[in-house]
């Protein structure tokens, strides 16, 4: 009798944390605070349990994240005994570029990539764990579990090492680094179906509850500080969000589902993809896997 | 109820349809986005024609251009009962390394044909390939019956053709479906376009086929990832059962070194387990305190997974740069890393005709067979039996690639390690009862040239010594042990191999053993020296030209070689290879056989105990 799906995915998603374990030298966890970032931190409690995962966890703080994230997030390192390290941007930096004013190209390299890239640079990461599932997009329907990225943290997506069985290669030369990705089989509704399960604690945004919005390009902004520039009345809406990035730049949606058992129901009856901004409005479908050459999670 | 998994791999290529049949299946089972959808129907009104569902799985831009599937792409989808993992694999051949990859983790594979084509040469490669990989469920979807006008005589053919080729490959488990990717016929739900096909639709054959699930067998098989101490000293030993079921107290070997315990613990989160079983991950401790690192394998007392460090097994050749016989790559198998050279290739195999061919090296997308070394004992079985212990890669050295697949057939027999049971008296106990170091004194010189003769007055001064030792005579012993053999090259290999593994035990034994044999090959000696710790082989080379020794021809040997009464006589039809660098060389025609044992004694004394 095989194993039950999520048993399954659980069990490949441990086996691959414990591969890169024993086999790197100094790995690291990518960790947004979101609800794959849960998933993946309760998957290496389970993984490396009675000790703690034994490796850092990296957070790529913009300056213009929830609050709540941020409260989980410290509550979260707080609970475990977590090693939490926060990548920024220089001040100088942060101060001249804001979501409002830079198009989301500059904003996303300058405040996002770089300074993902210059941690992993600084730290001699040679293995950092994401989140990333193949579902989310098509060019990541292709992406290997175990992926190489060079020097420069470049991605080729024409030249990747076979993986075969539950055996991954990595090897890694000098400067070269994996990316590694224990939820690749997972589809969105098994993270909020193993979520449900568990009892995993995720940031309270997830779920809807009255909030402060505007409504911004076709987006329903929630205003999380006083940074927002002056313009329409904040409205109360019942909204919740579906993922989670800077708060300026990500849109909220109606919902009613206050818990995980009424997100999954939603879930199940959703409509839309999960990235659903990018795939309407590149109609090319190859922005993602541009971005991820160039070094893009 | 819990949904089960099934992953499968699709094969076929663009003309088949594939992309069509797997957009179709993502579709009718209710698995596409609205937003998808929506795309796909704007696509649709701009060029005029029916919404393309091969859009659906269409993927990386390099693809896009050449409008083909280049690369393994992992699609999924579900239904009430359960959820797939589809690897979608291309046809051509270039790409036979992401069929294999593909292949490697699924339970079944489905293999596209077109129904106004019928069987193509690339159906017996993909169906080759299924089977290599130890798919033994396999789906023949009969695509584009659009283009036949559904009828039942073309489906009828082309499902009798396969079923033929399915046997001839030892496949066992085939259905074959009409189906229509285009229009969905068959797809998800029958059809009134082919009332005369009674059989499920595919999304029912997937839905109720038997996933292989873990590996079959009831003996435990857990390789070990990595040991973690806890806070109270314990050893916890972190892995994935590959086979078997554990619960505490269970009897347990660990491999390959043999010693026994039993499981102590299974370790959870929400504290200790009950029991865990193949396919889960998990975290144990022994009831002993043993020697346990990753590449470890702990298994059932009853029925242990073999040892060994030459196998002969199918490898599959995925890199640019080709095979290079004898040189040293990583060897990836379970929780194990060695060293691995391989011999040149017994033969590849043309996939599309099943010939077996001759070649002297494996280049990319080749199927060959050939026989490995290991620098150490691999724990494995063969692949028929597991997947996970007895498949592996080769890993270039230098290029840090991954170039091969591997499966395992078997040991070679000369390399099986029956003796995996664990000795609990050592050699250097052993030893130390004798007070004396163990040693193989090797004696090499042609016929004639006086190891006997040295042989006996240097044991008779070990007595003297108080010293154990025994002779082993290589014309005594081929009365005995070896005297099934004959003088060929290979009977002369094997002669040495024997009288090697004998010294070897005896010297284990604690004694010092004497081995007085021509052995004329520089391989054969360092075959033996290779068995041995270092430091307890001494090379003795009893140095006689080859005109003396035939002077002397104590067994008139010479005489009756030169007459040509006997083959393969060293020195005369057969080649001598004088050691190099021997660790002593006596030179018979300067030094009396007195002196000459009396040196090696001090050889031997000088070593200490």
């Amino acid at each position: 009798m095989a194993l039950a799906h999520l048993d399954a995915l659980e069990a490949e998603a441990i086996h691959l944390m414990r591969e890169v374990v024993a086999e790197c030298r100094r790995p690291v966890m990518l960790w947004s605070v979101g609800k794959d970032s849960a998933v993946m931190l309760h998957l290496a409690l389970k993984a490396f349990h009675p000790a703690p995962p034994p490796f850092p966890f990296l957070h790529v703080a913009s300056g213009w994240d929830f609050a709540d994230l941020i409260a989980h997030r410290d509550a979260t390192v707080a609970a475990h005994g977590l090693d939490l390290i926060i990548a920024s941007a220089p001040p100088e930096e942060r101060a001249a570029i804001t979501p409002f004013t830079a198009s989301s190209d500059v904003y996303a390299e300058t405040l996002l990539t770089n300074p993902l890239k210059a941690a992993l640079a600084e730290h001699g990461f040679d293995a950092a764990f994401g989140g990333g599932r193949r579902d989310e997009e098509r060019a990541r329907a292709k992406e290997r579990m175990v992926s190489l990225r060079s020097a420069s943290q470049h991605w080729d997506p024409k030249d990747q090492r076979p993986e075969l069985w539950n055996l991954y290669n990595l090897k890694c030369g000098p400067g070269e680094s994996c990316r590694v990705f224990p939820l690749s089989n997972w589809t969105e509704l098994d993270v909020w179906h193993y979520i449900a399960r568990e009892g995993i604690s995720i940031v309270p945004l997830y779920k809807a509850a009255l909030r402060p919005t505007v409504e911004r390009g076709g987006r329903l902004i929630v205003v999380d500080d006083d940074r927002m520039p002056p313009g329409e009345a904040p409205r109360l809406r019942m909204v919740r969000f579906r993922t989670l990035g800077c708060w300026p730049l990500t849109g909220a949606f109606p919902s009613e589902a206050a818990d995980i058992e009424a997100i999954i129901a939603e879930m199940a009856a959703a409509t839309t993809s999960e990235r659903a901004g990018r795939l309407i409005d590149d109609g090319a479908a190859a922005s993602m896997e541009a971005k991820k050459r160039a070094g893009y999670f | 109820m819990q949904r089960s998994l099934l992953r499968f791999i699709t094969c076929g290529s663009v003309d088949d349809g594939k992309s069509t049949l797997i957009g179709r299946l993502l579709h009718d089972s209710g698995s596409v986005a609205a937003d998808q959808l929506a795309l796909l129907k704007a696509e649709a009104a701009r060029t005029g024609s029916a919404p393309d569902l091969s859009l659906l799985v269409d993927g990386l831009a390099a693809e896009r251009e050449q409008g083909i599937t280049i690369d393994v792409a992992w699609r999924f989808f579900g239904t009430a009962s359960r959820s797939f993992i589809v690897a979608d694999c291309p046809g051509h051949e270039q790409y036979t390394r992401n069929m294999v990859t593909g292949a490697s983790t699924a339970d079944l594979a489905v293999l596209l044909v077109d129904a106004s084509v019928g069987l193509k040469e690339q159906t017996r490669r993909h169906a080759t390939l299924c089977r290599l990989l130890g798919i033994r469920t396999m789906i023949l979807a009969v695509n584009k019956m659009d283009l036949v006008g559904h009828a039942e005589a073309p489906f009828r053919a082309i499902a009798a053709a396969f079923a033929d080729l399915a046997a001839s490959l030892d496949i066992d488990d085939v259905s074959a479906v009409p189906v229509s990717g285009l229009s969905g016929a068959n797809v998800t739900e029958p059809s009134p376009l082919m009332p005369w096909f009674e059989g499920p639709s595919l999304l029912a054959l997937l839905e109720t086929a038997e996933p292989r699930g873990s590996e079959l067998g009831p003996s435990l098989r857990l390789p070990v990832q990595a040991v973690q101490r806890l806070p109270d000293g314990t050893r916890a030993l972190m892995g994935s059962i590959v086979a078997g079921t554990v619960r505490p107290g269970d009897a347990v070997r660990l491999l390959p070194s043999g010693k026994t315990s039993r499981i102590a613990r299974i370790l959870g989160s929400a504290g200790d387990r009950p029991s865990a079983r193949a396919g889960e991950a998990v975290t144990v401790t022994l009831a002993d305190t043993l020697d346990c690192s990753r590449g470890d394998v702990v298994a059932s007392t009853d029925a242990a997974p073999e040892i060994a460090d030459q196998f002969e097994a199918t490898i599959v050749w995925m890199d640019e740069a080709a095979l290079k016989v004898g040189r040293g790559y990583w060897l990836k198998l379970a929780t194990q890393t060695v060293t691995a050279t391989l011999r040149p290739p017994k033969h590849v195999l043309n996939v599309n005709t099943g010939e077996k061919l001759a070649a002297r090296t494996l280049a990319l997308n080749d199927i060959g067979v050939a026989e490995l070394a290991t620098d150490r004992p691999l724990v494995f079985e063969p692949y028929a039996q597991s997947r996970t212990l007895g498949g592996f890669v080769l890993i270039d050295k230098l290029s840090r690639r991954t170039v091969a697949a591997g499966m395992i057939h078997f040991a070679l027999r000369r390399a099986r390690n029956i003796a995996w049971q664990a000795l609990e008296v050592t050699r250097e106990a052993r030893a130390s009862l004798k007070q004396q170091r163990p040693a193989v004194l090797w004696f090499t010189g042609v016929s004639g040239s006086g190891k006997s003769t040295i042989a006996n007055l240097v044991e008779k001064k070990l007595l003297a010594l108080g010293q154990h030792s025994y002779l082993l005579d290589g014309d005594n012993i081929r009365h005995g042990l070896n005297r099934d053999l004959g003088f060929t090259e290979a009977d002369r290999i094997e002669n040495i191999r024997r009288v090697g593994e004998v010294a070897k035990l005896m010297a284990d034994a604690g004694l010092i053993v004497i081995a007085a044999l021509i052995s004329p090959f520089a391989a054969d000696r360092a075959m033996v020296r290779a068995l041995l710790p270092p430091g307890d082989f001494i090379e003795v080379f009893i140095d006689t030209p080859l005109a003396e020794a035939e002077r002397r021809d104590p067994k008139g040997l010479y005489a009756r070689a030169r007459a040509g009464a006997i083959r393969n006589f060293t020195g005369i039809d057969s080649p001598y290879e004088p050691p190099l660098n021997p660790e002593i060389h006596i030179i018979t025609t300067e030094e009396s056989a007195e002196a000459a044992a009396t040196r090696i004694v001090d050889y031997l004394l000088a070593r200490g105990r």
